[in-house]
């Protein structure tokens, strides 16, 4: 699939800052987080920045961006419907428990765990999106919607302990929730990886010709000379080669990395347990970006067969 | 609305002959004339002229060559929307513009409410949604929903494009969720088949399979040849006219 940077970005951004919602409410439901009106500020205001700015950023992403609200409706049927519809409604309890928390400095916990549910339900809603198609293998998966949980938990709790130790709080059981969280996302995005490589590809030019009682199916004339859209869109591959190497740095600069500088920021001198929690963030959002392109360009769609693809 | 209807009236789709089709490209041509100027007017096309020239069509003819050696066969394979019972294409839809007509079961996309999120192509197996890229919209297969019920046009006209065009008969449009049909009477016969139906959106466009294969090897089984010289039966007419033929031969 061609992995396109509106939706890369979307997904990244809107993933972390919905797990930087879930952080803050739960910090705050388990008293680790005092709310205070200047560390409030930044941290609603980061985590509305990002959701804001993925969604702005998938806006990117239609033809025809000023019928977006069109996309409200659908919930019935349609996962990217319903994803918009959680989106906005999350904002409702966020906004408010936002309100709260600057301008009162108090905290509510039930719109705590109203922003939990909603931010949960929303990034469960981008996962089925890839995962309610049949048509895509590698994301007709299992897995695909609990690591995009996953992630969006550990890339926000990676932000959150950046305010905590910008705010100098506690952060040692944060600190190993998070580490617990990027190996849990670390594992399977693993075993997603193992799974998808070892999966049957049981679609073939035969089978979806249905002349593959006839022999074996080659393409011999291309209905056009040039790619057309659904090559351009759907016929995105990337090399075996890159894509492992790309794996590696997903899984080390994205996951391991800031497990391991978080770790480490638990025994570092008073003073650098900011920088490493900074330098945590910045391997995350590299690693993590990584993830989501290969996540696009690993993808095949079985109507690449009809173009001469072995199999799907 | 994007939920799919329990039922339609009937299931309007087409019937393709890969027994007779000869990639001759006429109902992609004719498809694309009819649909730039129809229902989802204009069909764009980009830098037309150009290097790398690109443009949004309904029907794709692919050609495979099937099989080894000798006995190889080259197929033509025409490819548009298969107007399925349950489309996922559909369902996926976040703002209602692709849906399912209850009455005849074709899957349409209304241009003036698709946000162009492409989601539905991604739902597609088959390929047969294609985004325009300059009017930002998806674009697919109508099955001429502005011909068949087209009273301002001659009566043998309101048929798709892509049939009226079709040189060689290959291309047969009907209702087949009408057993008594012509064409579900041509399926049950030649054996057509559905793309993909493990993918389980159902299409209700079917595929005539190729016949058997004929050539020098296997043409003289199917019909006796006849016998170089006749045979001779002896009667006195034979007699006089072999007698005349020797005298004149001389």
């Amino acid at each position: 699939m061609h992995p396109a940077y509106s939706v890369i970005l979307f997904t990244t951004m809107s993933g972390a800052g919905y797990g930087l919602l879930i952080w803050l409410s739960a910090l705050g439901l388990a008293g680790a987080l005092p709310p205070t009106r200047t560390l409030g500020f930044f941290a609603f205001g980061l985590a509305f920045a990002l959701i804001g700015g993925g969604l702005m950023s998938s806006t990117a992403h239609l033809g025809r961006p000023e019928r977006a609200w069109r996309a409200f409706s659908q919930w019935r049927s349609s996962w990217l419907s319903r994803e918009g519809v959680l989106a906005v409604a999350s904002f409702v309890p966020a906004g408010l428990l936002a309100i709260n928390w600057i301008f009162y400095e108090s905290f509510s916990p039930a719109l705590a765990w109203a922003t939990i549910a909603l931010s949960l339900a929303t990034v469960y809603a981008t996962g089925m999106i890839y995962q309610s198609l049949p048509t895509i293998r590698a994301w007709h998966n299992p897995l695909v919607t609990p690591i995009y949980l996953v992630l969006a938990i550990a890339t926000g709790g990676v932000i959150a302990l950046f305010f905590l130790r910008a705010a100098e709080l506690q952060a040692a059981r944060p600190s190993l929730v998070a580490i617990a969280m990027l190996l849990a996302a670390a594992a399977l995005k693993w075993s997603y990886w193992t799974g998808i490589d070892s999966a049957q590809r049981t679609y073939t030019a035969g089978a979806a010709t249905g002349l593959g009682q006839f022999g074996k199916v080659r393409m011999l004339i291309s209905p056009h000379s040039t790619a057309n859209y659904v090559m351009r869109e759907m016929g995105y591959s990337v090399g075996r080669r890159h894509a492992n190497k790309l794996r590696r740095t997903a899984l080390w600069v994205g996951l391991i990395a800031p497990a391991l500088l978080t770790a480490l920021s638990l025994y570092a001198p008073a003073g650098t347990e900011i920088a490493l929690a900074l330098l945590a963030v910045a391997a995350m959002a590299f690693g993590i970006i990584t993830e989501r392109w290969l996540f696009f360009a690993e993808a095949e769609h079985v109507v690449n067969v009809y173009y001469g693809a072995e199999a799907a | 609305m994007t939920s799919l209807p329990q039922s339609t009236d009937k299931k309007l789709g087409l019937v393709i002959d890969l027994d007779t089709c000869v990639g001759c490209q006429a109902c992609a041509t004719s498809c694309k004339e009819w649909n730039t100027g129809g229902y989802s007017a204009p069909l764009s096309d980009i830098q037309p002229y150009g290097v790398d020239p690109q443009g949004t069509w309904l029907n794709r003819i692919h050609s495979y060559e099937i099989g080894e050696g000798s006995t190889s066969r080259t197929v033509h394979f025409p490819r548009s929307c298969l107007h399925c019972e349950t489309p996922a294409c559909v369902t996926v839809c976040p703002t209602g513009a692709s849906y399912k007509r209850a009455e005849d079961g074709i899957v349409l996309v209304n241009p003036d409410t698709c946000i162009g999120c492409k989601l539905c192509s991604w739902a597609c197996p088959y390929g047969a949604r294609e985004y325009d890229y300059a009017e930002g919209v998806m674009r697919k297969c109508t099955l001429c929903v502005d011909r068949i019920y087209n009273e301002h046009i001659p009566e043998e006209d309101r048929i798709p494009a892509c049939v009226r065009a079709c040189p060689t008969g290959a291309r047969h449009y009907g209702d087949l969720g009408d057993s008594e049909s012509k064409v579900s009477k041509l399926v049950a016969e030649r054996g057509g088949y559905a793309l993909l139906p493990e993918m389980d959106y159902k299409p209700v466009n079917r595929y005539l399979p190729p016949r058997p294969r004929r050539d020098s090897n296997t043409a003289s089984s199917d019909t006796p040849r006849p016998a170089e010289k006749p045979v001779s039966t002896g009667a006195a007419i034979e007699r006089l006219f072999k007698f005349a033929d020797k005298i004149l031969s001389r």
